[in-house]
C-alpha cells in the first residue's frame, strides 16, 4: 500500500463512521520499501488539494520519519524549479514509500488492520459489521 | 446455466484455481477489458485532468490494468485473497484492499474522483447465510461510496442482474444513498450480448455537461 492511501483510508467499523478519531489510522510495526515509481507531478499537484496535511506529519511519524514541515506546501507549479524539488520529495514519500507489511489501529474502536504482502486487510468480524 | 454466485460466495468461489482460470481465460480478458472501456467511456471524465478512482471488485486486476493504461491512478478492493494474490503476481499499479463491499468503502469522503465496477454488484444481492441481510449491505455500500466520491463523481457498474427485482433493489438502494442517474441497457435485444451498466451521479456535479 502506498504512504499516498494512509491519507484517505479509514476505520470500517460502522459507529466509527462519525468519529473523527477514525483517521487517520494508527501504523505500527510497519515494514516499508521504496519503489521506483513513474513521476507524475500533475497528479501530485491533483491529489495535493485533497491531501489531510495533519494526517501525513502523522502517519509519517508514525512510519518514523519527523522531518515534514508543519505546513502542507501550496500552489506548487511543475515548471518551477524549486517547485520541482518539492514535487519530487513528495513524489518520493506519497507515491514511492510502500508498506509491505502492518498493522493499523483505529484509534477510536481500537480495531487492528492488518497489511500482508502490501495488501491491507479490511475484511471485518460479523459482530463490527 | 448455474451462475457464480448461486454456487456460493464470490470468495469462495474464486478460489485459487478458479481465480488462475478465470484470470488467464483470454475470452474473459476480453470481455473484462471491453466492459470495462465501456464504463469509462459511460463515465466520460475530463482528459486533461488527472484522476483518483476506485475499482470495487477489482479481482486480480484486468480492469485496473486498464486504467493505468488509460493514465488513471487507482485503488481496489475484492473480497477474493486468491484474486488479489494474481493481481500481486501480476504487479498491478493500483494499491490493493482485501474487503467485502457489503460492509463499505472505507476511505474518507471526498477521496476519489469517480469509481468503476465491473461484473461485481450482483454479489451483493446474496445471502449467504440467515444473519446476512442483502438490503442492508446494498446500502452500507451505497452510502459510503457515495460519501468516498467527490460531488459530482460518477459511478459506472456494469453488472449481471439475475431478476428485474434485483435491479430495482441495485437502484433503489442507490438513489436512497443520494445518487441520481439510472441504467443503460447495452445490446438489449440480445440474450448473450445484453450488458446492464449502472451510471450514477454523488450530488450536483461543478461541471457542466
Ligand atoms: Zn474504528
Amino acid at each position: 500500500m502506498k504512504f499516498l492511501t494512509t491519507n484517505f483510508v479509514k476505520c470500517a467499523v460502522k459507529s466509527c463512521n462519525a468519529s473523527t478519531e477514525s483517521f487517520p489510522l494508527k501504523y505500527t510495526e510497519c515494514e516499508l520499501a521504496q519503489e521506483e515509481q513513474e513521476y507524475n507531478p500533475e497528479f501530485l499537484c491533483h491529489m495535493l488539494e485533497r491531501l489531510d496535511w495533519d494526517a501525513v506529519v502523522k502517519v509519517a511519524k508514525d512510519l518514523g520519519n519527523d522531518q515534514l514541515p508543519p505546513n502542507k506546501p501550496t500552489e506548487l507549479d511543475p515548471i518551477m524549479e524549486d517547485d520541482q524539488l518539492i514535487l519530487k520529495d513528495l513524489h518520493a514519500l506519497l507515491i514511492e514509500t510502500q508498506i509491505l507489511e502492518g498493522k493499523m489501529t483505529c484509534n477510536n474502536c481500537g480495531h487492528i488492520y492488518y497489511i500482508k504482502n502490501s495488501v491491507p486487510n479490511f475484511l471485518l468480524p460479523p459482530h463490527l459489521c | 446455466m448455474s451462475r457464480p454466485e448461486q454456487l456460493a460466495p464470490p470468495e469462495v468461489f474464486y478460489n485459487d484455481t478458479e481465480s488462475f482460470k478465470y484470470t488467464s481465460s483470454t475470452r474473459v480478458q476480453h470481455i473484462q477489458a471491453k466492459m470495462t472501456l465501456r464504463a469509462l467511456e459511460l463515465l466520460n471524465l475530463e482528459s486533461d485532468t488527472p484522476h483518483f478512482i476506485l475499482d470495487l471488485g477489482c479481482g486480480s486486476g484486468l480492469s485496473g490494468e486498464i486504467l493505468t493504461e488509460e493514465g488513471y491512478n487507482w485503488v481496489g478492493m475484492d473480497i477474493s485473497p486468491n484474486m488479489l494474490a494474481t493481481g500481486l503476481d501480476r504487479e498491478v499499479e493500483g494499491d490493493l484492499f482485501l474487503s467485502d463491499l457489503g460492509n463499505g468503502v472505507p476511505f474518507r469522503a471526498g477521496t476519489f474522483d469517480a469509481a468503476i465496477s465491473i461484473s461485481a454488484i450482483q454479489w451483493l444481492c446474496n445471502a449467504d447465510s440467515s444473519n446476512v441481510d442483502p438490503k442492508k449491505r446494498l446500502l452500507t455500500f451505497f452510502n459510503t461510496l457515495y460519501a468516498s466520491l467527490k460531488r459530482g463523481g460518477k459511478f459506472v457498474a456494469q453488472f449481471y442482474p439475475m431478476n428485474d427485482a434485483q435491479t430495482e433493489s441495485i437502484l433503489d438502494a442507490a438513489k436512497v444513498a443520494g445518487f441520481g442517474g439510472g441504467l443503460i441497457i447495452d445490446d438489449p435485444e440480445s440474450k448473450r450480448h445484453k450488458k446492464f451498466y449502472l451510471v450514477l451521479t454523488a450530488g450536483q456535479s461543478e461541471r457542466t455537461i
